[in-house]
Formats: C-alpha cells, sequence, structure tokens
C-alpha cells in the first residue's frame, strides 16, 4: 500500500536494538525482542502480584502472631492450623466468617443482578439517538469516574439520622415512617451499603453495554422489525443475543469486583462495618489489623481465592458448555 | 423502525428516574459544600439558605488538604505515566509478535487483576517493611511503595485494551516503515503510537483514576507524611465533629479534574471497550 513515511536516509542501517539489522521486510526468526519487551510488565507482576500471592500462601502455614510479626522468619510452622481454626464454623472467628461470607454473597447477587439490570435499561434506552443523550451519557457516567471514597463519603452524609437527606425526604417530607431510622448501624446498613454498591457499580455495567450496542448491526433491527417485531421482541431475539458475549465477561468481573468489595464497607462506615454489613474483604482487613495475626488472615484470604477460583471455573465450564451446545 | 408512544414515555420516565438516582447525591455533594458549618449540622434543606465558600477556605486548615493532594497528585501521575509506558511495550509485543508464552501472559495478566487485593495486601505489607529494615530501600509508608504498587493495578487492564487498539491499526502501515529500514521500536514510536494516541490517551486516565481513588493498600501502606487524598479525607470527621460541609468542599475539588478527564475521553474508553469485546 502507498505509505506517506518518508525513506530512510541511510539505507542498511542498524537497529536501535544493538543487534545487526536482518534484510528488511522479512520477519526476524524466534526474536527475543517481545520477550524483552514484556520484561517490565513481567517483572512488576511477579514482584507486586505473584510473588505477594505466594508468600501469603506461605503465610498461611504459619503460626505468624503479633509475637512473630515482626521477625516472621522465627514464625513456626503450623500446617493447616489457621485454616481449621477459620473454617470451623463452631469456633468464634469461623462462625463470623461464615456470617460474612453470607453477608457478602447476598450483597454481591443483589449487587451484581440490579446493577446489570439497570446498566442494560439505561443502555438499550439511549441506544437510539434524541436530544439530550449526550448529556444522560455523561451524566449515567459519573458516579463511576468518582473517586471511589468522595462517592461514598457523600453517600454516608447522606445517611445520617439527623441531618441527612435520605431521612429528610422519608420522614419530614413523604411521611412514611415516623421515627427516623438509623442507616448506618443495624439492619439498615445492609440496604444503605446495597444502594450505595449499585450507584457505583450501574455505570460501568452501562458503559461495556454501550460498548457492546455498537457492535449489533442495525441490519438486525430493521430485519426484526419488518418481522413486526415489538420492543421486547427485538430485546429478546436480538439484542441479548448479540449482546452475550459482553454479558459473559461483564458479569463474571462484576461478580470478582463486587465480591472483593473492601472501598465502600470502609468509607461508608468509617472504617469497622456493622455485622449486618461486614463484608469479607474488610472483615479480614479488620481481624487482620485488629489482632496482628496475619497467619489467620493469609488463611482466609488464601480460602476465599479459593472459593473465587472455584466459582469462577464452574462459570467458565458452564458457559463454554452452553456455547458449544448451541 | 418507529417508536410508539408507549415507548417514547417507557423511555422518558425510566431515564428520569436514572437520572434522579445518579443526580440526588451529586447535587447534594455540590450543595452541601456552599453550606456554612451550623446549615449542615442542622436538619438538613435542599436549597443552601446562606451560601457561603468559607468551606473552600477552611479546608486546607482542618486537616493538611495541601499535602495529601499533592502526594495524591504525584503518586497518581507518576503510577500512571510508568504504568502506560510499560503498558505499550507489553501491548506492542502481544500485539505483533506470536511467541510462546503470548496466552499464558494474557491470561495471567488479566487475571491477577481479579484476585482479591486482601490477599496480598498483607504479605505486601511485610514485604515492604522487612525490605526497609533489611535493607533501608523504603517502601512502606513512603510514595515510591505507592507508586511502584499502583502502576500494577492498571496494568492488566491497559495492557488488554492497548491490544486491542494496536491490532486495529493495520500492519501494513507497520510493514512499510519496515521497508523503509525502521526497526521494531521505531516502528512503534513512529507509525503504532501516533495511530493510537487516542488510546494511549484513555489508558493514561484509566491509570490515573485507578491510583487516584485507590482506598485499601493507601490506608495499609502510608503514614501521616506519605498520606493521600483516599484515606486523608476521613480526618474532617474527628471525635467532635465532623465539617460535613468542607468534606463536601474537598470532595468536590478532588472529583471535577478526573471526572471531566474521564468524560472529555469517555468515548474511547467505548472504543477501547469495543475493540477488546470483539476478540
Amino acid at each position: 500500500m502507498a505509505t506517506t513515511t518518508t525513506p530512510a536516509a541511510t539505507p542498511g542501517r542498524t537497529k536501535g536494538t544493538g543487534k545487526p539489522a536482518g534484510p528488511p521486510g522479512r520477519r526476524p526468526r524466534r526474536s527475543l525482542l517481545p520477550y524483552l519487551l514484556l520484561a517490565p510488565a513481567v517483572v512488576l507482576e511477579l514482584a507486586i502480584h505473584v510473588i505477594p500471592m505466594l508468600v501469603g500462601a506461605w503465610m498461611s502455614l504459619l503460626e505468624l502472631t503479633q509475637f512473630h510479626i515482626r521477625d516472621w522468619s522465627g514464625a513456626p510452622f503450623v500446617g493447616l492450623d489457621n485454616y481449621r481454626v477459620v473454617l470451623d464454623v463452631n469456633s468464634a472467628a469461623g462462625a463470623e466468617l461464615l456470617r460474612s461470607f453470607r453477608v457478602t454473597v447476598i450483597y454481591t447477587v443483589l449487587s451484581v443482578g440490579l446493577s446489570w439490570v439497570l446498566g442494560t435499561t439505561a443502555a438499550v434506552l439511549l441506544q437510539r439517538p434524541f436530544r439530550g443523550r449526550a448529556v444522560l451519557r455523561a451524566l449515567f457516567l459519573t458516579p463511576y469516574a468518582l473517586p471511589v471514597y468522595t462517592a461514598v463519603i457523600t453517600w454516608t452524609f447522606l445517611f445520617q439520622r439527623d441531618t441527612g437527606l435520605v431521612n429528610h425526604v422519608l420522614v419530614d417530607q413523604l411521611n412514611l415512617l415516623d421515627d427516623r431510622p438509623f442507616w448506618l448501624i443495624g439492619d439498615n446498613s445492609f440496604v444503605a451499603l446495597l444502594i450505595v454498591s449499585i450507584w457505583r457499580t450501574w455505570p460501568f455495567a452501562f458503559l461495556c453495554i454501550m460498548a457492546g450496542l455498537q457492535n449489533i448491526p442495525d441490519e438486525l433491527y430493521e430485519a426484526a422489525a419488518m418481522d413486526g417485531a415489538g420492543f421486547w421482541r427485538r430485546l429478546r431475539a436480538v439484542t441479548l443475543p448479540m449482546l452475550r458475549p459482553v454479558n459473559l465477561v461483564l458479569l463474571l468481573v462484576l461478580f470478582l469486583w463486587t465480591f472483593n468489595d473492601f472501598n465502600t464497607p470502609y468509607v461508608l462506615f468509617g472504617g469497622s462495618a456493622p455485622a449486618e454489613a461486614d463484608l469479607i474483604s474488610l472483615h479480614i482487613y479488620r481481624s487482620s489489623f485488629q489482632t496482628w495475626d496475619f497467619g489467620t488472615g493469609s488463611a482466609m484470604s488464601v480460602a476465599l481465592l479459593l472459593f473465587l477460583l472455584l466459582v469462577t471455573a464452574g462459570y467458565l465450564l458452564l458457559t463454554n458448555r452452553r456455547r458449544n451446545d448451541a | 423502525m418507529r417508536e410508539t408512544a408507549t415507548e417514547r414515555w417507557t423511555r422518558r420516565i425510566v431515564l428520569t428516574l436514572l437520572a434522579g438516582f445518579v443526580l440526588v447525591p451529586l447535587y447534594v455533594m455540590v450543595s452541601s459544600a456552599i453550606k456554612p458549618l451550623q446549615d449542615v449540622q442542622a436538619a438538613f434543606t435542599w436549597w443552601p439558605r446562606r451560601p457561603t465558600l468559607q468551606a473552600f477556605v477552611d479546608m486546607w486548615s482542618t486537616v493538611p488538604l495541601g499535602r495529601y493532594l499533592i502526594n495524591s497528585l504525584l503518586v497518581a501521575s507518576v503510577a500512571a505515566i510508568f504504568s502506560v509506558a510499560v503498558a505499550i511495550f507489553a501491548a506492542y509485543a502481544v500485539s505483533r509478535y506470536r511467541f510462546r508464552g503470548r496466552q499464558v501472559f494474557s491470561v495471567t495478566v488479566l487475571s491477577t487483576q481479579m484476585f482479591p487485593g486482601i490477599l496480598f495486601l498483607l504479605p505486601l505489607f511485610l514485604i515492604y517493611v522487612n525490605l526497609g529494615n533489611a535493607t533501608g530501600i523504603a517502601l512502606y509508608a513512603s510514595r515510591t511503595g505507592l507508586i511502584i504498587t499502583y502502576l500494577t493495578f492498571s496494568l492488566p487492564f491497559s495492557i488488554w485494551m492497548l491490544v486491542g487498539y494496536f491490532d486495529s491499526i493495520p500492519r501494513g502501515l507497520d510493514e512499510a516503515a519496515q521497508v523503509d529500514g525502521a526497526g521494531p521500536l521505531r516502528t512503534l514510536f513512529q507509525v503504532v503510537l501516533p495511530a493510537a494516541v487516542p488510546g494511549v490517551v484513555a489508558v493514561t486516565v484509566y491509570a490515573f483514576m485507578t491510583a487516584w481513588g485507590e482506598v485499601l493498600f493507601a490506608s495499609v501502606l502510608t503514614n501521616e507524611n506519605s498520606r493521600t487524598l483516599a484515606v486523608g479525607l476521613q480526618g474532617y470527621s474527628t471525635q467532635f465533629n465532623v465539617y460535613w460541609n468542607q468534606v463536601m468542599a474537598a470532595s468536590l475539588v478532588v472529583s471535577v479534574p478526573v471526572v471531566a478527564g474521564f468524560l472529555a475521553l469517555q468515548r474511547y474508553f467505548v472504543a477501547g471497550l469495543t475493540a477488546g469485546a470483539v476478540k
């Protein structure tokens, strides 16, 4: 094809990589170059993710309590003892972990499900051009763009019992409730947490689904309309099937992010969440740094990772099988 | 394919409700920032009766917001620049070369993104502390440690998105450059990168946002001197008083730049996601 690049001034010059240049236009054989290009990324990933993770797995086998944390090479090896403690539902630590796990499962299912529904709804409704569409699109993406702590701290203010907007609307303006409920302690704290989470999460679903919708050719809709398909029929027969690849990835990513969510409860409740909203990441964090028992903390983290891997593997198997059947 | 009246009204009602849900907290952030302290400590009012910019003045002295801001700016910018640089090379390799381990690399990198942060927080904390004690390399409680940590957080998604962008640039351009005698690196810098500028900018903003908004590691790996906004903003709630107007003012100030940057570039994100989703 025609090119606008100016011819190299010195023909046959050597490459900047220090190796003699091969004949121009021919692909280098087994070159080291891709590995060199990858090296920084690999080194960083190893140093910050992979090695600490392996160290974490090792830590989970040690009695790494506050007495050994300064000199962790001296921590005694205790095998699976930490796991026995945290997975034993009859022990205090195990019972708390199980409760936190339950809360997290319900939280994740509701938050991901509702965020997906909102994201799909908004994306589908914004699919066709109309006046104000660009403004709405920007508005809907704003919660995703906001730094998590500013968004969540604002919600903390909204949920204040005496000075917050939520009680002002529910009690003073709509008179739906007689008493001013507490939102950040007790049963309601779960509801508050869920609302904040959905507010922050659904824009990401919206963004991804919007991107996915752009890949659906208009002809499909035109053909469906010719067949007399109404809105729901088009949604079920064209939009959702075409979005399937996007949704498969999106739901998995949302599941993992939400299940590991630390920021929302940490900022919303100012460090320590009430039992009803004690998500698992925050639970592990708090029990580790309160007691300085990193051994059981690591054991809980590894157990969490294994659970997530199991769910992910099951999900991928299931969705792949269905794709092959179809 | 005309829209029926029912469809039009459903659309309007649903979108209005959604817009309200999104807008209310944003509105409260702005309107409370311009209220005096007495008003945010009294019953909520929708409209600021005595608007004042006092909170924007006071917020700098209640907590050392200036220092937090500089820390966050430094950490997020440096992390973003390095992260994008590393991602560019990696994405170029994945996009333009077929080599052994290519698939493994892509899968591994993406999956680390999914692991629970808490899992490597505890060991990383111990590694940084012990490394500091043993060698004097201060990673714990330093901005350097935070920068190195954060730059890996945005790396996977940045690489994934840049691969999508690079893939969409015709190889004919590379080959033409190589015919002209350009080596792989010159091809990258003179042919591929200029064509992928929107993607690179979008990824830079993403990396900046990631570091700017991170809370978990910031809460453990920093001390008073290296503290970032993510943790520092909690300083407005003391044992006796919560300066809600100042919290909202500070939140507004630290949010506006990233939100504006993101919204200005959102179509490149969508393009990047589309490119990635096609594969």
